[in-house]
């Protein structure tokens, strides 16, 4: 079985991001990038069924300028075959990119597509869903535990109230929560491999998809500022300030 | 113009969440003219519906209950809305931001061929909408160009708009396919007597300083003295101290109870972005150094194994 793995360039987790002075985005010059982190647990989870015997191929999928050929770079590294850069210079929506993975799809026909359930920039949580409805996928949200039983794929998936599980017939779409598994390391050795492996290259226009943005971002703000509190000292006076002061208790 | 809320429920009552997703559907129809419209979809959820009946302002709600809607796959209800958003004229479709609205929402825009405009925290126009990005760190304005706009709501964002003293029609929808791709196979409930974290109105969390989900009795004792909800960092659940579902951050859970303790949490971006729209803020924590106090509107530099048995003793 083929797995299709779409991984998305975010800034990196630990960035806490500025808005620019003219409040038409955040600030992004000179800020650190990296795999968005639901990502890198998609790719682990496809690494480990090829590792046992369930896949074949990994490949892995990126949309968006040649910068982000250095998270495809880290993917094979981490152990996919192969990539595709879908290249565009354009901002991308969710809507988009799900077109987009959609014809990729279509011309690599997976048996399973892995991503991760949001990416920490938008916070969308769209893109996964979205490309299974696109390509008439059953879709396995939040899985925390992913597993195929004969024909079908076992999804243990995080809901609100505690654990869900559904099984999908194949082909089939997983979006990655947290606890799916613990993303490996590459290793320096792996790291000169991915170099080698092969990258192919394609446009929006060689997969006939528009990818007109439907939404139009008017203003980034920053939200309201706590104002600074006050430290007690021990735990009765702050038992006493929450009973008087805050009346919350 | 059909504003259509999705209630979420259990077959028999309205869920909490639903409450907020219909104020924000309110505020949108005062801008916009429509009318509000709840959406009752599951199977043998008769008991529900007459309890959506009996929400106040609205003009209608629809049943949509059969054996493929059961529990609510979205691959079997997706194509049912599409067909309901062409049918009722609908401009809006919205849903409380909860696993079961994120799960299915997108799934349905998709196939409207719209874009989704996810966790809006306030309603400026019909067309027009603030949401959070980048964990809360930003806020984002956004306008919709697409004819039905489809809406998931971040419950903390918007009063609980009231849920009885209402008499609305109930309008029978037709019979759902399934499609044949997915099936549900069971749910493990965590089981409690707290109170959910989402409609908590006051919260105790704990993080890494738990150091083991051993540890958590000491919550749980203080959290039963004031009838608080318990709560977890990612650092938490990441170490496998508690489960994934008392996560609240940008990735777990988004609460704004009326008091949030957190205790032995240092406070990274991921975990502020669930919780600081909190009204009071409480951090206990033995490093005076943590970001957590930079929000908190009391600070307790302690050692939380013993602050929190002194806690429980004082409440």
């Amino acid at each position: 079985m083929k797995i299709l793995v779409a991984v998305k360039r975010v800034v990196d987790a630990n960035v806490k991001v500025r808005v620019k002075p003219d409040n038409s985005d955040v600030e992004l010059n000179n800020v650190k990038m990296a795999i968005n982190p639901f990502c890198e647990i998609a790719i682990e989870e496809a690494i480990r069924l090829k590792e046992s015997g369930v896949a074949s191929e990994v490949v892995v999928v990126s949309a968006g300028s040649n910068e982000c050929q250095e998270q495809l770079r880290t993917a094979l590294a981490l152990g996919a075959d192969r990539a595709i850069q879908i290249a565009t210079d354009e901002t991308l929506q969710p809507l988009a990119i799900a077109k987009l993975l959609n014809a990729v799809v279509e011309r690599e026909q997976p048996g399973l597509v892995i991503m991760g359930k949001q990416s920490i920039d938008g916070d969308n949580n769209q893109t996964g869903q979205m490309l299974a409805a696109l390509s008439g996928m059953p879709q396995g949200t939040f899985a925390s535990e992913v597993k195929l039983e004969g024909e079908e794929l076992l999804v243990t998936r995080e809901v609100d109230g505690g654990l869900q599980q559904v099984g999908l017939k194949l082909p089939a779409l997983v979006t990655t929560d947290l606890r799916l598994n613990e993303p490996r390391y590459a290793s320096l050795p792996n790291i000169m491999k991915a170099k080698r492996k092969p990258l192919a290259q394609l446009t929006p226009d060689d997969l006939g998809v528009d990818v007109t943005p439907r939404l139009t971002t008017l203003k980034v703000s920053n939200p309201p500022e706590r104002a600074a509190g006050t430290m007690v000292s021990t735990v009765s006076e702050l038992v006493e300030k929450l009973k008087t002061e805050a009346g919350v208790l | 113009m059909t504003i259509l809320v999705i209630a979420e429920h259990d077959n028999q009552t309205l869920k909490a969440a639903t409450a907020h997703a219909l104020s924000a559907a309110k505020e949108i129809a005062a801008q916009t003219g429509g009318e509000v419209s709840l959406l009752v979809a599951g199977h043998n959820c008769g008991a529900a519906a007459e309890a959506a009946a009996a929400v106040p302002g609205i003009a209608k709600v629809l049943l949509a209950d059969s054996a493929a809607l059961a529990q609510q796959l979205p691959e079997n209800l997706a194509p049912a809305l599409v067909s309901l958003v062409q049918a009722q004229a609908v401009t809006h479709l919205l849903a409380a931001s909860t696993t079961q609205g994120k799960n299915l929402l997108p799934r349905v825009a998709a196939l409207l061929d719209v874009a989704q405009v996810s966790d809006i925290t306030e309603v400026v126009d019909g067309d027009t909408y603030v949401r959070p990005i980048y964990a809360g760190n930003a806020l984002a304005t956004v306008q919709s160009s697409d004819s039905v706009k489809v809406i998931t709501v971040r419950t903390t964002a918007f009063e609980a708009a009231e849920l009885s003293g209402g008499q609305a029609a109930v309008a029978t929808q037709e019979e759902a396919s399934d499609a044949g791709l997915s099936r549900f196979i069971s749910e493990e409930v965590s089981q409690s007597d707290r109170p959910e974290l989402t409609s908590a109105r006051i919260i105790i969390s704990g993080g890494r300083g738990m150091q083991s989900g051993d540890n958590f009795p000491l919550l749980e004792k203080v959290a039963d003295k004031i009838g608080a909800a318990v709560g977890a960092s990612r650092a938490a659940v990441d170490s496998g101290f508690v489960p994934n579902d008392m996560q609240v951050g940008q990735t777990g859970k988004i609460v704004a109870p009326d008091l949030y303790i957190a205790v032995g949490i240092s406070g990274a971006i991921q975990h502020l972005a669930g919780m600081k729209d909190s009204k009071v803020i409480v951090a206990i924590n033995k490093d005076d150094e943590a970001p957590i106090f930079g929000v908190a509107d009391y600070g307790l530099k302690a050692d939380l194994f013993e602050a929190l048995p002194e806690l429980e003793q004082l409440l």
